[in-house]
């Protein structure tokens, strides 16, 4: 259980005011646009920036209190870190940087085992080489590595693939989900990209300007309406699902949403009864008062009209609920000839979905 | 190949001066790391006047630096009396030689490892920090480790100084054959003495060859030392 509360001007103008509380999930993602404050409240969690004023506890024990002027160093939290650039120490190989931390650790407190943190990161062919010699994503697994093997009480990822190109994003989220499942190591995962945090946490606390706008459960942040997602980037609607039929004929998978039926190509190493997060932006769902025929689009779920908001001048975001919350974006003018207006049946008609976590 | 080998004189001022520049990096380099990461890393008051004390010796005349050191060594002096009552006398003996040139090579030394600290990335130092290590953990497991090539440059070149070493030499502890006779006072010795002309440039051929040499090898450490931490 981590109780942040954080207050801090800076020099610059910029004021952070911030306080929330995690605990129940596994990973809590802080979130929100560059500049919101975000590496500075993970900075202060680690110890490596002390706030004017406010109070961190970890699992009951102070990190830090102004009131009392304690202030305890980052070697002495047991917080692990892994920084936007890696950080490897140059002069150490592989395994001399992976063994920097861990041997610094009493020997009691050491929870995770290195042979287990090498095989799951997938690092042993490297243990001999020099950080310089590393490829990005190479780097950047030694990195969580080094950092897990101190096993911390809390990991702290400030950004952990903003250096990294797409392809190497790929590579890496599924290493961060198997330290996630496997390590059971809590983590706060700082990010400004909704697909990260979406696949990796189950909560999260949105940020803006220096302050906290919302916090909770992933699924209910994501999906708490226009002011928050429109902060998202892509506006879109999360939703739980499970696997229904992992092999439903032609390629595709079937994927059950409270009662209702999804298709999805197929997935890769799905189980029957397996749950899975999805994505579905707003802007790839189109509405219709009447079960349409001759159509394309595969998925066309039966859907209530909870809200409509004004988006824009010319488009409005209209809530649907098809046993979970979803968001379309469609033209205001739409809006109007369909009469839209909450408590109408509709049907959602899905054009894509993105599959964000296999959990 | 007579001209090879050495003369007593010369085998006597090599031998001293050789053991006068060990001694003057051996005792300065704790005091010129301190310094150095002090100025490099710290913020604190006085700051600007450690730097000011530091490099004084490379602008005050060397004649200057040694008077000040008699003063402080003498047997009746500030120093020279704490000294004596433990036993060590240095004014006038090799060891006041050593003082001197510690003194006048220090600011070459910390310029050198300041420098080379500055240039390790703080990041790193912060990461160090977040697993598990104290600032003096960081320090000797991280920041000396990267600077080290600057650190051996600052040695090669307070030692180099050291051997040149001569005003600050001469008025402090004279010009004693085989205690404070070193290679720079003994040319000095020989250029005042009529027909020693050929004595003299043997002498200058041998320092040139001596500090020529450090520089040649810690050019090599320093690349050598450099590969290793690219790859």
């Amino acid at each position: 259980m981590l109780d942040t509360r954080i207050e801090h001007s800076f020099p610059s103008g910029f004021r952070i005011d911030a306080a929330f509380r995690t605990g129940a999930g596994r990973v809590t993602a802080l979130f929100g646009p560059s500049g919101a404050g975000k590496s500075s409240i993970a900075n202060a969690i680690a110890g490596l920036f002390a706030p004017a004023n406010g109070k961190i506890t970890l699992d009951g024990e102070t990190l830090f209190d102004s009131a009392s002027a304690r202030n305890l160093p980052p070697e002495r939290r047991r917080i692990g870190y892994v920084f936007q650039d890696a950080r490897l120490f140059p002069h150490l190989t592989v395994a001399g940087n992976l063994d920097y931390g861990m041997k610094r650790t009493r020997a009691n407190l050491r929870r995770v085992a290195r042979d287990q943190v090498i095989e799951l990161l997938a690092i042993g062919p490297l243990m001999g080489r020099r950080p310089a010699s590393l490829s990005g994503g190479e780097k950047s697994r030694v990195a969580f590595g080094r950092a897990v093997l101190t096993s911390p009480r809390l990991l702290v990822l400030d950004e952990p693939l903003a250096s990294l190109d797409a392809g190497r994003k790929a590579e890496i989220l599924p290493f961060i989900e198997r330290m996630r499942d496997e390590l059971a190591i809590p983590m706060i995962y700082v990010s400004h990209a909704v697909e990260e945090i979406v696949r990796l946490a189950d909560e999260v606390v949105v940020l803006d300007a220096g302050r906290v706008l919302r916090a909770g459960p992933t699924v209910e942040i994501l999906n708490a309406g226009a002011i928050v997602h429109a902060d998202m980037g892509d506006p879109g609607s999360v939703i739980e699902a499970e696997i229904a039929r992992a092999d439903a004929g032609d390629g595709l998978t079937a994927l059950s949403v409270n009662g209702g039926t999804l298709f999805v190509p197929h997935l890769q190493g799905a189980r029957d009864g397996a749950a899975v997060r999805l994505r579905i932006r707003a802007r790839d769902v189109a509405i219709a008062r009447e079960r349409p025929k001759g159509l394309s689009i595969l998925n066309v779920m039966p859907a209530r009209v909870r809200a409509v908001e004004d988006a824009s001048a010319a488009q409005a975001d209209v809530m649907l609920d098809i046993g979970a919350p979803l968001w379309a974006r469609i033209t205001r003018r739409s809006a109007r000839e369909l009469a839209l207006a909450p408590g109408a049946e509709v049907y959602a008609l899905i054009k894509s979905v993105a599959i964000d976590r296999g959990a | 190949m007579d001209f090879l080998a050495l003369t007593p004189l010369e085998i006597e001022a090599l031998n001293l001066s050789l053991r006068v520049a060990a001694w003057c990096v051996a005792i300065s380099l704790p005091f010129g790391i301190a310094c150095a990461w002090a100025l490099a890393r710290l913020d604190f008051p006085g700051k600007s006047i450690l730097d000011g004390i530091v490099h004084l010796p490379l602008v005050l005349p060397p004649v200057v630096v040694g008077y000040a050191l008699l003063i402080l060594f003498a047997r009746d002096g500030a120093l020279g009396r704490v000294l004596a009552s433990l036993g060590v006398e240095i004014a006038f003996t090799w060891k006041g030689a050593v003082v001197a040139s510690a003194v006048m090579a220090f600011p070459l030394m910390v310029r050198a490892i300041r420098l080379s600290i500055e240039a390790v990335d703080p990041g790193l130092e912060v990461a160090a920090r977040t697993l598990g290590a104290g600032r003096m953990g960081v320090l000797f497991s991280i920041t000396l480790p990267l600077a080290w090539p600057g650190i051996l440059t600052g040695m090669v070149l307070a030692f180099a100084r050291s051997l040149g070493e001569f005003g600050a030499t001469i008025t402090f502890v004279s010009n004693i054959p085989g205690e404070t006779r070193t290679l720079p006072l003994a040319l000095f010795g020989l250029t005042q003495a009529p027909g020693s002309e050929a004595a003299a440039l043997r002498l200058v051929i041998i320092s040139t060859i001596l500090a020529f040499s450090a520089l040649i090898a810690s050019e090599i450490l320093a690349a050598r030392i450099r590969k290793r931490l690219a790859h």
